[in-house]
């Protein structure tokens, strides 16, 4: 009996019946392997306890508001809302709970030279060696990985796309993950493989359509660029602000390839993000951007890792904070040197503007490094609205909250003043501006 | 007729007083300077009218069109038609010239009405065009990277856009060359008529000779201890402070 209950508070609505449904709803013919993986992740997720207080992978954040308990596997969904991301794209996927609800498809020309945007239950059948290779490929590195162990384990359908040698898009792919409904759980993935010299953008985005109900998130990535490829990923999150988001994603960069990832945190009421970059060969480059926009008692979680396994490698990442209210967010970042990886060139920075007294900001910045001809530079900061600077724009007639917003708009625009997309540039300025008038 | 009059105006940084007590009264369509050595209290007085939190008004008043604007936000007086042509204009990085002005014309117009973004430009270019500023200037950063002349010339351009009924600009001549200091004066000069009311902060009589004014104020440790037409900036010039400060002592 004792047992049960301890079993129970460990799995909460994710328990073994509700395992045996999701794998029972599978459709039929997925790769022997897929399923043993997911089995062997759901017993890892049942076994491993809840971030406690004392968890190092967890400082700082409130374990008190991790919960499983009172959610439910949704319905498919009838509707989804308007794609908020005014761009062109090459082909788009939209998820709602999980499973594919719409698509517009590559031109004909693009599936010809071998490109693929498909659904991962497609791309199991397809293209299993690929998928194999890559799905979930990179262990755990931020703490034991409960969350990323039940993200496997339940993970139904998620977006692939794979851009073969030399192939380059001129235009993005949007990947669209829409959790409907209250109490629903999901559990995106996205896989992506830009191979040799390819060049591919990834718009993706993360939704509700009721910004009140309580939801509950647990994703992951995989962004692979072969020798050479050049990746560039945007993801926005702005699920409901009563749900509970997990993401977790990893970037394997090889030889001379170039990842740029811009992240946008604007949703959830407590949302972890782990990014995981390795720079596995000579030339590897990784830049590594958030913007969060933290409000009311938001708390935003963010756990980095750069990698570096091989020499003349570079990583750059610039974490940008705007906090208001009572928000709290939290950075905890590490630069990994490994022994033979001479002449890395790694550079680390979280920024924090306070627009509250009674917000709180994090900040755990590291540096962990074997070998001994690197540069690594890391910071945090966290400031305040210049009073000249307000002044100045009150002086021109805007309101104290109007100049505050122009003025947090500037301190991120060296961000988005590094997306080399002006279409990009300006759909993330408009996706950041709901966020002030809401 | 519209006006804008200084009551016996007291302003204080801290504990110390700075401004003891100035009145002035500038009319709509009249050209006020006030000349006065360094540290005089020129840009207090001018900041502590715009409404900047530092400073304290501890006693007096300031009326805009018979209303007393004291207890209104720095963004409320202007929006009511003051401007303040800053000495030393703030740098904000990531806000374009674009954006920063079209949010201050947006903030003059009623709740729901939109933004025309076409007759915007256009109106913004013109300005642009009679300060001889660059059109490139519109997508950088609010005076970042500015030269000293380059950021006066953005202020005036501010005022062009902004149409204040009442200017007060500090040392907007300090730090231009002779081209930029004649088509600024002509900038202003344009602006110049029935519905605009200026005072304008200078070290330097050269100045005076473009925007010609009505009166000339001499400001003396916190107070106007001198006025007179435009033939005072010249005997000022003439003869120094020295010369105001001998005729105080005998006073
Ligand atoms: N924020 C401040 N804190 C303390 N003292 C200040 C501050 N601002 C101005 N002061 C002092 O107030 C006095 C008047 O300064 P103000 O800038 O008004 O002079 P000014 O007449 O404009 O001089 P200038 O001709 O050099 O521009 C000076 O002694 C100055 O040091
Ligand atoms: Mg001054």
């Amino acid at each position: 009996m004792s047992t049960l209950t301890e079993t129970k508070s460990l799995v909460g609505a994710f328990t073994p019946e509700a395992f045996a449904a999701h794998l029972a709803s599978l459709p039929p013919g997925l790769p022997a392997w897929w399923l043993e993986r997911k089995r062997a992740a759901y017993a890892r997720f049942a076994a491993l306890p809840l971030p406690g207080r004392t968890d190092e992978a967890w400082r700082f954040s409130n374990v008190g508001g991790l919960t499983l308990d009172g959610f439910a596997f949704p319905a498919a969904a009838t509707a989804v809302p308007f794609a908020p991301i005014g761009i062109k794209k090459s082909a788009k996927l939209v998820f709602a709970n999980g499973r594919l609800f719409s698509r517009e498809v590559l031109a004909a020309d693009l599936v010809a030279r071998g490109v693929i945007v498909d659904t991962l239950q497609n791309a199991l059948l397809r293209h299993e060696a690929l998928v194999k290779e890559h799905l979930l490929a990179q262990p755990p590195k931020f703490g034991p990985g409960k969350f990323s162990a039940l993200h496997e384990a339940f993970l139904a359908d998620g977006a692939f796309v794979f851009v073969p040698k030399g192939v380059e898009l001129g235009h993005p792919v949007g990947l669209f993950h829409y959790a409907l409904g209250a109490d629903a759980a999901v559990f995106p993935h996205s896989l992506v493989i830009a191979d040799d010299n390819a060049k591919v953008t990834i718009v993706e985005y993360f939704g509700s359509t009721v910004d009140t109900e309580a939801q509950f998130a647990a994703g992951a990535n995989d962004l692979y660029a072969g020798h050479g490829a050049q990746l560039t990923y945007i993801g926005k999150q702005d699920w409901s602000h009563r749900a509970l988001s997990f993401q977790s994603n990893s970037t394997v960069v090889r030889r001379d390839a170039r990842v740029q990832s811009l992240n946008l945190h604007l949703g959830a009421r407590q949302a972890r993000h782990e990014s995981l970059s390795q720079l596995q060969a000579p030339g590897a480059f990784s830049e590594m951007l958030a913007l969060t926009v933290a409000r009311e008692t938001q708390e935003f979680d963010q756990r980095t890792l750069q990698i570096h396994q091989a020499p003349n490698t570079k990583s750059d990442l610039l974490y940008k904070n705007a906090l208001l209210d009572q928000a709290k967010t939290i950075f905890s970042g590490l630069i990994v040197v490994d022994a033979d990886a001479q002449k890395t060139d790694a550079y680390q920075s979280n920024r924090n503007l306070m627009l509250s007294e009674e917000a709180e900001a994090n900040s755990l910045p590291g540096l962990e490094i074997q070998a001994n001809d690197v540069r690594c530079t890391h910071g945090a900061t966290s400031s305040r609205i210049d009073p000249e600077q307000e002044f100045y724009l009150q002086s021109r007639g805007i309101d104290k909250t109007t100049a505050d917003e122009l003025l947090t708009f500037g301190f991120f625009e060296e961000v988005l003043n590094r997306l080399a997309d002006d279409d990009l540039h300006a759909a993330l300025r408009t996706l950041i501006q709901t966020k002030f008038t809401k | 007729m519209p006006s804008l009059v200084i009551q016996d105006l007291h302003v204080a940084i801290g504990e110390k007083e700075i401004v003891k007590g100035l009145s002035l009264t500038i009319k709509s369509g009249e050209v006020h300077a006030i000349m006065g050595p360094n540290g005089t209290g020129k840009s207090t007085l001018s900041k502590a009218i715009a409404g900047h939190p530092d400073y304290t008004i501890t006693a007096g008043d300031v009326l805009l069109d018979g209303t007393s604007i004291l207890a209104q936000e720095a963004d409320e007086r202007a929006r009511a038609g003051l401007f303040l042509a800053f000495q030393y204009p703030s740098e904000i990085p990531g806000v374009s010239i674009a954006n920063f002005l079209r949010a201050a014309v947006q903030a003059r117009m009623a709740e729901g009405e939109e933004l025309d973004a076409t007759a915007y430009y256009k109106r913004l270019y013109a300005k642009m065009d009679m300060l001889k500023i660059d059109r490139k200037f519109t997508s950088r950063s609010v005076n970042e990277g500015f030269s000293g002349g380059e950021k006066k010339r953005c202020e005036i351009l501010q005022m062009a856009m902004l149409e204040p009924k009442f200017a007060l600009m500090d040392e907007t001549d300090s730090g231009l060359d002779i081209d930029a200091l004649r088509i600024v004066s002509e900038g202003v000069n344009t602006l110049r008529g029935p519905d605009l009311g200026v005072l304008m902060i200078t070290h330097y009589q050269r100045l005076l000779n473009y925007i010609v004014p009505d009166y000339v104020h001499v400001m003396w440790d916190g107070r106007i201890v001198k006025s007179g037409d435009k033939s005072l900036a010249l005997e000022l010039e003439a003869k120094g402070y020295d010369w105001v400060k001998k005729e105080l002592a005998l006073a």
